[in-house]
């Protein structure tokens, strides 16, 4: 997906986990996707670099769909998709 | 024709073994009582429940004093567990860095390090373990050695007292084992 169609995405959840490092980001965003259903997104803010690798890897792992991350000043916004 | 019935049978008996043992799990073996080592088998251990896999840690020998509450205080005990607790560490908030602790000034530094950069303290680690599910077992060889008590351990939700044998259980239906 393009910035533009990320930035577009009409969100079901989002996650604020911009207050905690690894393995905080990681196990918010698994304590959230609980809360959607099936083909919804949910979208994970952290300022971790490493949850822009993490994330994803979870997502693969367990079957939802990465969509893509947006780069904000100091933190970033990634994308998934519930599978 | 009988021959390929009991070798099918066989067979069948091999796959259910090998399924048994590739459950969705990790063991860690956590021996040692430093914080940044600790700190590494938490974040592991965390980071696995999200993996929706389970945790099983092992606390062994240095380790085990990091599970001391330091709230808590015990009687009864002989002049060696006497002269033991006083050396040893008494709990997460106490333990020391395996490297650069520099008399204390190490610890101190990394500690607000850590406030500064969001990581989590070993102690939230401990409570965060606790709810997702994390278990621990702790040897009751090196708890007896060190004269550590369990009436004076952190009121952990899934802490067991065990020996060996329940690592070696836990570890041989591990998809990951780890000594740390």
């Amino acid at each position: 997906m393009t910035q533009e169609e990320l930035q577009a995405l009409t969100v079901n959840k989002s996650v604020d986990a911009r207050g905690t490092a690894c393995p905080g980001p990681l196990l918010e965003a698994k304590k959230a996707i609980g809360t959607i259903g099936s083909g919804e997104i949910m979208e994970v803010l952290s300022a971790d670099e490493g949850t822009k690798r993490d994330i994803p890897k979870w997502a693969n792992k367990k079957g939802h769909e990465y969509l893509g991350t947006v780069e904000e000043s100091g933190y970033f916004k990634i994308y998934l998709k519930k599978g | 024709m009988e021959n390929i019935e009991k070798q099918i049978k066989e067979l069948q008996e091999k796959v259910a073994g090998l399924e048994k043992g590739t459950e969705d799990q990790i063991s860690i073996v956590v021996f040692s009582g430093e914080l940044d080592k600790l700190l590494a088998a938490m974040i592991i251990a965390t980071g696995a429940t999200a993996m929706d896999m389970k945790v099983k840690l092992f606390f062994t020998f240095w380790a085990t004093a990091a599970l001391r509450d330091k709230k808590k205080k015990v009687t009864g005990k002989d002049f060696m567990s006497k002269m033991f607790g006083i050396m040893l560490p008494k709990g997460s908030s106490k333990v020391k860095l395996s490297k650069m602790n520099m008399g204390g000034m190490g610890i101190l530094m990394i500690k607000n390090l850590m406030k500064k950069k969001n990581v989590a303290s070993l102690e939230e680690m401990l409570i965060t373990a606790g709810e997702l599910g994390v278990e621990i077992n702790v040897c009751e060889m090196s708890m007896d050695l060190m004269g550590i008590k369990k009436e004076e351990l952190i009121d952990y939700p899934h802490l067991n007292i065990c020996g060996v044998a329940t690592f070696l259980v836990d570890a041989e239906e591990s998809k990951i084992q780890l000594f740390i």
